[in-house]
């Protein structure tokens, strides 16, 4: 099994889900998350003092997936997710040894 | 008070719905700096306002309107043990103008209570709660009760003889461009000097954590600004109905210089700028409203919000941390809206005075110019003996961890927004160690960790 971790701009949750769905995945974990890349930050003016916001705002999308969807998965998210503009974000993926269902102590791939 | 005069209902009504109008103002002040500084902070900042009408209220019924509208001595201040407790005064014959002198004392009051709060943002982040407390009536009773008797105790009102600004020197100044506004913002800039820059000043970014916060104060305070001004013709009449829409055009234009000044200089309008706009306009129309035409107040708003908006930058030239420029809108806005007085009055509006514009010459000009000096020289040297006096007596900044923590934890021992459910620790309530409990010992851990909880 692999876990797929896309950060994505936070617009684009709802279009990155839908697409995950129509592949057939069941279940995700959502968080906002916060960080640069090359984009850098952005600048906000209060009172005329010019802030620089380093980290701004992103979504991370994991999902847990069975090794031959992983390619699938990253390929899916990366067309949802593309803007083309500078920001659009990171997917990456790492092997998970094992997953456990809480409910009912099922292991593995059985537990996805 | 002075003769049998009858009490008009009218008035009566309108002057105690302005002083109502006037306190949900420093609850708008709460909200407005609270909104403006970091999330660590909301809550002192809050609390500062809030201490203000909790600690302002005592003073002014004990000796607060004593000392300002009491018999005068040499127009300087007036006898505070004259109305001690105010006991004297509650009997329906005891009138002034045409409302209850108790009408009166209530709407002068609410005046005295956010002159304080006002104070307050120029020392965010970092002021210790006790000694804020105590600066409240300690310069509630050395400056403002005094300022308030030279400017608002007209001769014959409340007393025979009233302050000298307003009686001998004949400032105009209708609802407080001096007493209240150069006043705080005088005081603000020498505590911001007394108690130091806060860390991390003009290094690290301090956004506004809650902009709509902000928006909301600027709100009620515009809403709670027409008691201010058109309560301060202390009746249901003509002046309360010009003033009324003076203090609408100035707030207006004034929102509209801001914003352009912020477009050209920065490229964006933004919503702190109208707000800031918004407050610079409703503080230089104050001492205006009753002396100019709603033309002339377009173009007092127009001068206030544009040139406050350039002020607001002098605390990064001269490095000094004026947190929420209490400098840059109420003492400049103050300045510019009573000398502007000087230039913009007609003889048309209610004051019945030409300024320099409209044919009459200097001579109310220089009694503007004076008037505002005068209360800006002695905020400014009185504020500084009593900051440095409690500065090095009672201390007036909260250590360097507290402040790098969060004042709000720091003094208070609470946090603003509980926005996670991961508090953990555990609980104990202040009954437990008044009364003691069963368990001494499950008590005392449960105290320790909800510590922990709490700083984590």
């Amino acid at each position: 099994m692999r876990l797929v971790t896309a950060i994505i701009k936070p617009f684009k949750l709802d279009e990155v889900k839908q697409a995950l769905e129509a592949f057939g995945i069941t279940g995700m974990t959502v968080s906002e998350a916060s960080g640069y890349g090359r984009q850098r930050g952005h600048s906000e003016v209060y009172r005329g003092a010019e802030y620089t916001v380093d980290f701004v705002p992103k979504v991370r999308v994991e999902v847990v997936v069975d090794d031959v969807d992983a390619p699938d998965v990253v390929s899916v998210i990366l067309k949802a997710a593309q803007t083309g503009r500078i920001g659009d974000g990171k997917i990456w993926t790492v092997p998970v040894e094992d997953v456990a269902r809480v409910r009912t102590g099922e292991h593995g791939l059985d537990a996805l | 008070m002075v003769s049998f005069m009858e009490i008009n209902s009218g008035d009566t009504a309108w002057v105690l719905v302005s002083a109502a109008l006037v306190l949900l103002m420093t609850p708008g002040v709460a909200l407005f700096y609270g909104g403006m500084v970091r999330a660590k902070s909301v809550l002192n900042m809050m609390m500062m306002s809030f201490g203000a009408m909790a600690t302002i209220s005592v003073a002014w019924v004990l000796w607060g309107y004593s000392e300002a509208f009491g018999q005068s001595w040499h127009g300087l201040v007036g006898n505070p043990f004259q109305h001690f407790g105010l006991s004297d005064l509650l009997s329906a014959k005891s009138v002034v103008g045409t409302i209850p002198t108790m009408a009166f004392v209530a709407f002068q009051a609410v005046f005295a209570i956010i002159t304080v709060a006002l104070i307050s943002g120029a020392i965010a982040d970092r002021a210790k709660y006790s000694t804020w407390l105590v600066f409240t009536v300690v310069w509630a009773t050395i400056v403002y009760f005094p300022v308030a008797h030279w400017v608002f105790a007209f001769d014959g009102y409340a007393a025979d003889k009233g302050g000298w600004i307003a009686n001998s020197l004949k400032t105009i100044d209708f609802a407080g461009g001096t007493a209240v506004h150069i006043n705080a913002g005088a005081a603000g800039l020498v505590l911001a000097l007394i108690l130091g820059k806060r860390i991390g000043f003009a290094k690290d970014p301090m956004r506004p954590h809650n902009m709509t916060l902000v928006m909301l104060g600027a709100a009620l305070l515009w809403f709670g600004w027409f008691g201010f001004n058109a309560g301060s013709a202390l009746g249901a009449n003509n002046t309360a109905a010009v003033t009324w829409v003076n203090t609408m055009a100035a707030t207006g234009a004034a929102c509209i210089g801001w914003l352009a000044t912020e477009r050209i200089r920065n490229g964006h309008g933004t919503s702190l700028g109208a707000a800031s706009g918004i407050v610079a306009g409703l503080v230089a129309i104050t001492p205006a409203c009753s002396a100019v035409t709603p033309v002339g107040a377009v173009a007092i708003g127009l001068l206030a919000g544009v040139l406050c908006a350039l002020a607001v930058g002098l605390k990064f030239r001269f490095g000094f941390d004026d947190s929420l420029d209490v400098v840059g809108v109420h003492l400049v806005g103050g300045l510019v809206g009573t000398i502007a007085i000087g230039f913009f009055a007609s003889a048309s509006a209610p004051a019945a005075v030409d300024g320099l514009f409209y044919g009459g010459g200097v001579d109310q000009l220089w009694r503007q110019v004076v008037g505002a000096g005068a209360v800006l020289l002695y905020s400014f040297v009185v504020t500084g003996v009593i900051g440095l006096a409690l500065h090095k007596t009672l201390g007036f900044r909260i250590d360097r961890d507290g402040e790098v923590a969060g004042i709000d934890l720091d003094q208070h021992a609470e946090t603003s927004y509980d926005l996670g459910s991961l508090g953990g620790g555990g609980f104990s309530h202040a009954g437990a160690a008044l009364f003691g409990s069963h368990s001494t010992a499950s008590a005392s851990s449960a105290a320790t960790s909800t510590k922990q909880g709490a700083s984590s």
